[in-house]
């Protein structure tokens, strides 16, 4: 599991938050990943499998930057519901909403 | 009698009645959050409109060859934005490091390392305007016009980028006024360094969102 560190001045009561080492594990792996997407576009990966492919790795990114950087890994469930909630709706109308831009298209 | 069963009904309230914190962060917090969530919402309908009306339209630029860098006569695709994704990444995590400073309210690293995070947010910005720069004065694109691809590609670049650039220069002002705090000893007289954690949320949202442009416009 995560390592935590109690926060004891100042701030919420019972708040934690990760030790730097973690923030440098996250960074890193930021890196890996942006690299990695820069590097399904270079070699050409065509179709179906480079948007399924992206759109993991940006996925990925994005629950590391929430989960760690944004702390949400460390606040009441209450709250990350509260936010994640609505962008899986986000995510929802983005997909919903492609198949009409397709039929337009297909209509031409 | 009757105002024991009073004060039995203000000693249990509701979690939801005021006066705790259901969400177990401070109002600031929560504030910022919000924020957080209706800008992600601004950015999800740009992204979703780009999204259905680039699918209506079939053929796309190749960014991969617009956004490209010559170095030493070859040409290298996309190097341009892997080295904003690079910086805007960077900032990312030095402005962990500061929030992570904060928490041990060391001032000095602090400081720093909101400086160090300004900086690569500036040098984002000017990038992007070097980028634009280039669209606008070398190739003549136009939101309604560019010399690529379907017309589309102008207007989805200006708003998506523009958009985006806006928050990350806001996002230097920000941590700015911040800085300055910290550095004037506000925080240490409050006995709380929770404003550079939110500063760092908001700063964590912009690299958030480059994340899916970076995804969306440019690699797709």
């Amino acid at each position: 599991m995560v390592e935590q560190v109690q926060v004891h001045h100042g701030e919420q009561p019972g708040a934690v938050h990760a030790p730097i080492r973690t923030y440098l594990t996250v960074w890193g792996w930021l890196f890996v990943l942006s690299a990695i997407a820069y590097f399904v576009d270079v070699v050409h990966l065509v179709g179906w499998l480079k948007v399924i492919l992206l759109s993991l790795l940006a996925l990925m990114k994005a629950g590391l930057i929430m989960a760690f950087f944004m702390h949400l890994r460390f606040e009441r469930l209450s709250l990350v519901y509260a936010i994640v909630a609505p962008l899986i709706f986000l995510v929802a109308m983005l997909v919903g909403l492609l198949p009409d831009g397709l039929s337009v298209f297909l209509r031409r | 009698m009757a105002a024991e069963v009073v004060a039995q009904q203000v000693e249990r309230p509701s979690i939801w009645a005021g006066g705790v914190s259901p969400f177990g962060v401070s109002w600031q917090k929560l504030m910022m959050w919000i924020f957080i969530l209706s800008d992600a919402f601004i950015f999800g309908s740009f992204l979703v409109s780009y999204a259905t009306s680039r699918a209506s339209i079939g053929s796309w630029v190749n960014t991969g060859k617009v956004f490209a860098l010559h170095i030493g006569g070859s040409e290298v695709p996309l190097l341009l934005i892997a080295i904003m994704t690079f910086i805007l990444v960077s900032s990312s995590g030095t402005m962990a490091l500061a929030v992570a400073n904060a928490y041990e309210r060391r001032k000095k690293e602090t400081i720093r390392y909101l400086l160090l995070t300004m900086a690569l947010g500036l040098t984002f910005v000017g990038c992007q305007a070097y980028e634009w720069t280039h669209l606008i004065v070398d190739y003549g694109v136009r939101p309604w016009w560019n010399p690529f691809g379907p017309p589309q590609f102008g207007a989805y670049f200006f708003t998506l980028t523009g958009f985006h650039g806006l928050h990350v220069l806001s996002g230097v002002i920000y941590l700015g006024i911040i800085a300055r705090q910290v550095a004037k000893g506000v925080y240490d007289r409050r006995g709380s360094y929770a404003n550079v954690e939110i500063a760092g949320l908001y700063w964590h949202f912009v690299d958030l969102i480059w994340v899916f442009i970076f995804t969306m416009f440019y690699l797709f």
